[in-house]
C-alpha cells in the first residue's frame, strides 16, 4: 500500500517483495541506485534487522540513503533505532499522506546534507 | 367508479417507493442526511430502508432451511449455543516452548475450551531458529519449533485426549502436525482420539499471507496428502481450515474474503477428488476460518451467506451421501487491522462488538484480540480480558438462547443474498481462468485485494470512513499499556537445544528418514508417514523442509502492488 502511494505520488519504487535478507535490501538500494530505503517489519526482528541494514549501508557507502520504516515497532524502541540511523519510524494508523510528505521532504534534505 | 390515472400510478408503486418518494424524499430535501452516500466497510452502499419488498423473492424453506438442516444459513446443528457454546478458542504462544506451555496451562485454568498455538516466524517459514535468516526473530511473534522436543515441552501435562488443539502452520504443515502426532504416540494416545486443526492452506500464502514454502502446485499436493492420512487415520481432525481470515487482514472486503475463501475451499475439493478421494471422506474434515470485522450486518451476513453457499456448491458438484459434507464449520477471530495503536482501550469495545457479530453469525469458535495487540504479543491480563469478552456474550447477554435470532430481518436478509450474488460474480471470474490455482498464478486475487486495502485507506484518510481515535476524536495523548516483554536470552536458549538434539539423536535413523522423505516427494507416495517417521528420528522443521524445497522448488514473492 505504501509502494503504491509513493507510486501515485510521482516516485519511482522498487518493492522487493516479502521476506528480504538486509544484504538483499542492500544490494537492491545499490543496483537500482535509491534515495531511500523503507521497511516495514512486523515479525518482531527490528531490533537485529536495522541496526545491520544500517551497518551494510555505511560499508557500501550509502550514506546519502534515507532509512526509514514502520509495522509493529513498540515506541520504547525508537530511540535505538535512530542512533542506528533509522530516521523516522511509523506507528500503525499513519498516514499514506504523511509518509509520502515525508519521503517528499527528507530525501533531498538527507541528499543536500551529506553530498 | 373509475380510477383516475395518477391513484393507477399511485397504486402500482410498491409500499417502500411509495416511501421513498412521498415520505422520505420530501424529508431528507428539508433536512439533509449526515452523508451523501451510506456504505458498509467493504463500500457496498445502503439504502436508507430496506422492507418485506427487498425480501419479496426469498423463499425461507429454499434459502434458509431450518438449523441443522440444508443449506444450513440458520446454522449447522440443530441445537446451536443452547447445546453447547461456540469453543472460546485463545490463539497463544511466544517465547520458548516453556513459556507458552504456561500459557496455555494458565488459559486452560481461566475457562478457555481449545488450545491454539501461534509459532514464531521461522517456524511458519519452515526455518530451523538457528538459520541465519532467523536471526532476531525466534519465539517473538509466536513459539519456536524446531524438533519433536520442542512439542514436547509445548504439551506437557496437557491432555492430549481431551483437549482440541488448533495450530497456525501451513507451508510446513504436515512436518510440524507429524510433530504433534509424534508426541501423542509417545504418550500411548491413539491417533483417532486426537482432535484439532491444523490451517494448512496453501492458497491463502500466496493471496494474502506470505509465509509460503514451495510453489503453488505442489504445495496443493501436500495439502492434499493431509486431506488423505486424517481422513483415514486421524479421523477427528480438521485438515484444513481455509482462511479468509488473512485475506480480509491484507485489505479485502467482506466479500472478497468470503469468496476467495469459499473459492479456495473448492479448489481444494477439486485437488482431493482428482486425486481420487471419496469427498464423503474428507470434505467434512474441511473447516474454515473467517475474520470478524466492525460493521456488524455486514459481517454477519458473510457468516450465514458462507453456510448457504458452500451446502449449495458441494451438493450441485459432488452430491455427498455424507451430510456433514454440505457443512462449513467455522472459527472467527476479531479483526486486527481493526485495532488501534492510539487510545488502545477503544479496542476492547471493538472486539466486543465484533465478537457479538460472529456470534449472531453462528461460528462455531471464536478468538477475541486483546486491546494491546497493535504493540505486541498481548499479557496475560490483556488476554484474559479478551477472554472475559467472551464469557459475558455466552453468559449474560442472552444472545446465545435462540438459534439465529436475527434471520428474517429484512437488511440482513438482503445483506446476505447480496454476498452470495456477488460471490457468483467473483467465481464466474475464477472459473474463467481455470480455478484458483490458476487465478493466483496470474496474481489475480492479489490485485483485487491490493486496490480495496488502497480504496479503503483513500476513504479513511479523507475522512470518508472514520475510525474513532484516528481520524476523528484523536487527542494526540499517549496512553501506556503495559506489553509484553520477550525474554532476549529465547534465541540463544532455543539454539542450544537445537544443537543438542542434533548432537545427542541416532544419525543413522534420521538420514535415512530424510531420504525416505526426498524418495516420497520425488516419487508421489504418500508423504504423511515420511514425516512422521522423520518427526521420530528428531528431524528438524528446517532439514524436512529443505528437502521439500530441494524436491519441489522454492516460491519468491513477485512483487504485487
Amino acid at each position: 500500500m505504501v509502494a503504491r502511494a509513493l507510486r501515485d505520488a510521482g516516485m519511482e519504487v522498487i518493492y522487493t517483495g516479502v521476506h528480504q535478507t538486509p544484504e538483499q535490501v542492500v544490494e537492491t538500494a545499490l543496483q537500482e541506485d535509491a534515495d531511500a530505503i523503507g521497511l516495514s517489519l512486523l515479525s518482531g526482528a527490528h531490533n537485529y534487522i536495522f541496526p545491520r541494514i544500517s551497518e551494510l549501508m555505511k560499508e557500501k557507502g550509502l550514506d546519502d540513503v534515507l532509512l526509514f520504516g514502520g509495522g509493529i515497532i513498540p515506541e520504547a524502541d525508537w530511540p535505538a533505532l535512530r542512533k542506528v540511523g533509522v530516521e523516522r519510524v511509523f506507528p500503525p494508523g499513519a498516514t499514506l499522506e504523511e509518509i509520502t510528505t515525508y519521503v517528499r521532504e527528507a530525501v533531498p534534505k538527507k541528499r543536500g546534507v551529506e553530498v | 367508479m373509475s380510477v383516475s390515472r395518477g391513484e393507477a400510478k399511485r397504486l402500482s408503486k410498491t409500499p417502500k417507493q411509495r416511501w421513498l418518494e412521498g415520505v422520505y424524499g420530501p424529508a431528507t430535501k428539508r433536512r439533509p442526511e449526515r452523508k451523501p452516500r451510506f456504505s458498509t466497510i467493504s463500500d457496498d452502499e445502503i439504502e436508507p430502508l430496506y422492507t418485506a419488498d427487498d425480501i419479496a423473492d426469498l423463499d425461507p424453506h429454499r434459502d434458509l432451511g431450518l438449523p441443522g438442516e440444508f443449506p444450513y444459513t440458520r446454522g449447522v446443528q440443530p441445537s446451536m449455543y443452547r447445546g453447547r457454546l461456540w469453543t472460546m478458542r485463545q490463539f497463544a504462544g511466544f517465547g520458548s516452548a516453556e513459556d507458552s506451555n504456561e500459557r496455555f496451562h494458565y488459559l486452560l485454568s481461566q475457562g478457555v475450551t481449545g488450545l491454539s498455538v501461534a509459532f514464531d516466524m521461522p517456524t511458519l517459514m519452515g526455518r530451523d531458529s538457528d538459520d541465519p535468516l532467523s536471526r532476531g526473530e525466534v519465539g517473538r511473534e509466536g513459539v519456536a519449533v524446531d524438533t519433536l522436543r520442542d512439542m514436547e515441552i509445548l504439551f506437557d501435562r496437557i491432555p492430549l485426549d481431551q483437549v482440541t488443539t488448533s495450530m497456525t502452520i501451513n507451508g510446513p504443515a504436515s512436518i510440524v502436525w507429524a510433530m504433534y502426532l509424534a508426541t501423542a504416540e509417545k504418550r500411548g494416545i491413539a491417533f483417532d482420539r486426537l482432535g484439532g486443526t491444523i490451517q494448512n492452506d496453501a492458497l491463502k500464502e500466496y493471496i494474502a499471507q506470505r509465509e509460503w514454502i514451495v510453489p503453488v502446485k505442489p504445495a496443493m499436493g501436500l495439502v492434499v496428502d493431509t486431506f488423505r492420512y486424517g481422513s483415514r487415520d486421524v479421523p477427528r481432525w480438521n485438515t484444513i481450515s481455509v482462511s479468509g481470515y488473512h485475506i480480509r487482514e491484507a485489505g479485502a472486503t467482506a466479500l472478497q474474503e468470503l469468496a476467495f475463501t469459499l473459492i479456495d475451499g473448492l479448489e481444494y475439493v477439486k485437488w482431493g477428488v482428482a486425486a481420487g478421494l471419496d469427498p464423503n471422506d474428507f470434505v467434512p474434515h474441511l473447516s474454515f476460518f473467517f475474520d470478524v470485522h466492525n460493521d456488524f450486518f455486514e459481517e454477519i451476513a458473510k457468516f450465514r451467506a458462507a453456510r448457504r453457499i458452500w451446502a449449495r456448491e458441494i451438493e450441485r458438484r459432488y452430491h455427498p451421501t455424507n451430510e456433514r459434507a454440505l457443512m462449513l464449520r467455522t472459527h472467527a477471530q476479531t479483526a486486527g487491522v481493526s485495532l488501534t495503536a492510539q487510545q488502545p482501550y477503544n479496542n476492547v469495545v471493538r472486539v466486543t462488538l465484533q465478537a457479538l457479530a460472529a456470534v449472531l453469525g453462528g461460528t462455531q469458535s471464536l478468538h477475541t484480540n486483546s486491546l494491546d495487540e497493535t504493540y505486541a504479543l498481548p499479557t496475560k491480563e490483556a488476554v484474559t480480558l479478551a477472554l472475559r469478552t467472551q464469557q459475558l456474550i455466552a453468559h449474560e447477554s442472552g444472545v446465545a438462547d435462540t438459534i439465529d435470532p436475527l434471520a428474517g430481518s429484512y437488511y440482513l436478509e438482503t445483506l446476505t443474498r447480496r454476498m452470495e450474488e456477488g460471490f457468483e460474480r467473483y467465481l464466474g471470474e475464477i472459473e474463467g481462468m481455470g480455478g484458483m490455482v490458476e487465478a493466483v498464478e496470474r496474481g489475480y486475487p492479489q490485485r483485487e485485494i491490493t486496490e480495496a486495502a488502497f480504496h479503503f485507506q483513500q476513504q479513511v484518510e479523507e475522512g470518508e470512513k472514520v475510525i474513532v481515535g484516528i481520524n476523528k476524536y484523536a487527542t494526540g495523548e499517549k496512553t501506556h499499556v503495559p506489553t509484553l516483554e520477550i525474554d532476549p536470552e529465547v534465541e540463544r536458549k532455543q539454539n542450544a537445544r537445537l544443537q543438542e538434539t542434533r548432537k545427542t539423536r541416532d544419525a543413522g535413523r534420521w538420514g535415512e528418514s530424510l531420504e525416505a522423505l526426498r524418495q516420497a516427494a520425488k516419487s508421489g507416495d504418500e508423504l504423511m508417514p515420511r514425516f512422521l517417521e522423520a518427526a521420530r528420528a528428531n528431524a528438524s522443521v528446517g532439514e524436512q523442509v529443505q528437502v521439500l524445497k530441494g524436491v519441489f522448488g522454492e516460491y519468491h514473492d513477485p512483487g504485487y502492488f
